[in-house]
């Protein structure tokens, strides 16, 4: 049942992503991206992260991708035209990240391909969103706090970036 | 009733390998595309790519650390997100497009 | 096996009276509506109307689906079909009633289809992507009232959803869990003998204002009046479902009225102490079904012989009797500890639903400015300040 669920939600992300970069309209790859969003969620909750799971789905999936999807229905956002780009991207591009794949997969697959297997439930509630508070407001408690002012930055910085009399 | 072939459980380096291929098509996407919103989703999943490694390597360790990084990463989309879409509307209504080789002058 | 069978059983019941009394939901609207505006309502199909919804519903699929030309076709199909499953899957974690013992059979269950220790959380989740059902309408239908009603309705998702999730936070604080059916177990109980222990009248800080607070921002969420905007047909034709029709309209019906059953759900879960009744049991709280069905029936026969109309002499007698009937069956002691919190669940949501009608029918709406300075300038400091009051009482007590 485990390996049923990860290769259907892992078939469903990289379609998905795959989608997100072949589509021209930007609405298209918004929804995408939301569908890998979904994937990856249900993922994290065989992997036992139930409140990082629902995290996703209320900041990712329902907040951020809005906020996309509000800009793009903004600004009009049409198809993006095909149109000459520099050439040597085209050939070089492609191979290399095929070789970064290939390079990632065979270090992890060497380092980590004969650990455990991954059985949802079988760990105990670290994931859950009691002990993910306690983690937070004991040891992650000044960089929490941090981001709050991060946030508060960002929340300006829009302010002023977006305001009307911008020139 | 005689064992499937299919397993029953995977292991955790098939997590990472989904992660590595996701990152890998972010890439894709950040270097092939030109629209700058579609370039921006990518970095989107860029992020998410590396979440789910964190949220992977915290399964292993069975520690929360990992969840944890996925959520301050999460944090800094957000403000990301509200920056990067306000500097994307400020570009549109200066230039009127939103193709990223369009912006390529300091002037107007 | 069992697991599997129980939860297809379950799930059978849960789906059927779901669907109806979303349908009927509509009927109940239309009439409470009618009365508040001195009209009688539907009154044609069956007695009292009461068989509109199934003339609705067969009009709705047999209707021809016309799908304009100048549509996104793929979106403009996925739309609805986002908005209503989102809308009904947040059913599947929401309680009615405690659990129980199947009578006859030794098999222990509970009135929810899934108990998940981050229920609370999974509905938030739910209904923040509700709103792509509605952007995405807007968008794909290529029409101008389409788009801004799509625009405005993700720009108010957006902004509600903060008090939404502070007013949220408050009673959580009381209860320490975001199990739905812990929530409510916590709530078990009177202060005094009389006052029951829900969280709105709950010590340390009864939680009012932001039960309050959340029925304001779940009229936003659920894009009920006052903060309609997005289907504003004064001024949007009928904004996001404008280019609609047939089954595709009626699904997006459906998602309002699921989510708004969804949010009374939560509310009475979380802050009317969800299936536990208003008055203790020493007092006669497990006899308040009986008495409240036997009095409705026994006040239609009496109009039943003072007939208005020259049907109610047959309609009300009837319905008089099967109420009295039903009153009836709650005296019977075993139906009574099954059907009684469920009696209470649906007492209180109800409740709550007829407000979200009355509301309807009293308040005009908001202005589109007015509508995001209420949320930014009113309604978010006020659930920031009541969460930490709650929380500085909390950590004190």
């Amino acid at each position: 049942m485990d390996a049923i669920l990860f290769f259907v939600f892992a078939a469903i992300a990289v379609a998905c992503a795959i989608n997100l970069v072949l589509q021209s309209h930007p609405i298209s790859s918004a929804l995408s991206l939301i569908g890998v969003m979904g994937a990856l969620g249900v993922l994290y909750l065989l992997l036992g992260g139930e409140f990082i799971a629902m995290a996703q789905l209320i900041v990712y999936a329902g907040a951020i991708m809005v906020l996309f999807i509000f800009v793009i229905m903004l600004l009009n956002a049409g198809a993006e035209p095909p149109g000459p780009k520099a050439k040597y991207l085209k050939f070089l591009g492609a191979p290399l990240l095929i070789v970064l794949l290939g390079l990632v997969g065979y270090f992890v697959q060497d380092q980590l391909g004969a650990t455990e297997l991954v059985k949802f439930g079988s760990k105990s509630d670290f994931g859950s969103p009691a002990s993910v508070g306690m983690a937070l407001f004991t040891t992650y408690l000044l960089p929490f706090e941090v981001t709050s002012v991060l946030i508060l930055i960002a929340i300006l910085g829009a302010i002023v970036l977006a305001r009307k009399e911008v020139d | 009733m005689p064992p499937l072939p299919f397993p029953s459980a995977v292991p955790i380096s098939y997590y990472l390998i989904l992660s590595a291929i996701l990152f890998v098509i972010g890439v894709a996407g950040f270097i092939y595309r030109r629209n700058i919103i579609t370039v921006f989703m990518s970095i989107e999943l860029m992020l998410n790519a590396v979440n789910l490694s964190f949220v992977a390597f915290s399964y292993k360790f069975a520690r929360v650390d990992g969840h944890i990084f996925s959520f301050f990463v999460m944090v800094v989309a957000a403000a990301e997100a509200a920056v990067g879409l306000a500097i994307i509307l400020t570009v549109f209504k200066n230039r009127q497009t939103l193709q990223i080789d369009d912006v390529d002058s300091m002037k107007l | 096996m069992d697991f599997l069978i129980l939860s297809l059983i379950k799930l059978a019941v849960v789906m059927f009276v779901f669907m109806t009394t979303l349908a009927y939901l509509q009927w109940i609207e239309r009439k409470v509506i009618a009365h508040i505006q001195l009209r009688v309502g539907p009154n044609r199909v069956g007695p009292h109307g009461l068989l509109q919804p199934l003339a609705d519903v067969i009009k709705l699929i047999t209707k021809e689906g016309l799908v304009p030309s100048h549509v996104n076709l793929v979106f403009y199909c996925l739309a609805p079909v986002i908005a209503v499953f989102f809308a009904l899957i947040a059913i599947s974690v929401i309680p009615f009633g405690g659990e129980f013992t199947v009578p006859f059979t030794n098999i222990h269950t509970s009135m929810q289809l899934t108990d998940l220790n981050i229920g609370l959380l999974l509905i938030l989740g739910l209904s923040g992507m509700g709103v792509y059902g509605v952007a995405l309408a807007g968008w794909a239908s290529n029409n101008k009232y389409s788009l801004i009603g799509g625009l405005r309705s993700s720009a108010q998702m957006i902004s509600y959803e903060l008090p939404l999730a502070l007013s949220l936070a408050a009673p959580l604080l009381l209860v320490n869990t975001l199990s739905l059916r812990e929530i409510v177990n916590l709530q078990d109980g009177f202060y005094f003998g009389i006052l029951p222990k829900w969280s709105i009248f709950a010590l340390p800080f009864p939680q009012i204002l932001s039960f309050i607070l959340f029925m304001i921002a779940a009229f936003a969420e659920t894009n009920r009046v006052p903060f309609d905007l997005p289907e504003a047909e004064n001024e949007l034709v009928a904004g996001f479902h404008t280019e609609y029709s047939s089954m595709q309209f009626a699904s997006f019906f459906m998602a309002e009225y699921a989510n708004m059953v969804t949010v009374c759900s939560v509310a009475t879960l979380l802050f009317l102490g969800g299936w536990h009744p208003i008055i203790p049991d020493m007092l006669g709280g497990n006899y308040i079904a009986s008495l409240l069905f036997i009095a409705s029936g026994a006040m239609m026969i009496f109009h039943g012989l003072q007939p208005a109309r020259k049907w109610d002499k047959f309609t009300f007698p009837v319905f008089g009797v099967v109420f009295i009937l039903v009153g009836l069956v709650f005296l019977i002691p075993i139906v009574q500890t099954l059907l009684m919190p469920v009696f209470w669940f649906c007492a209180k949501v109800l409740f709550l639903l007829f407000i979200f009608i009355w509301i309807r029918g009293t308040l005009p709406r908001f202005r589109y400015d007015q509508l995001m300075r209420f949320a930014w300038l009113f309604m978010f400091p006020v659930a920031l300040a009541n969460l930490l009051v709650t929380a500085f009482l909390v950590a004190l007590f």
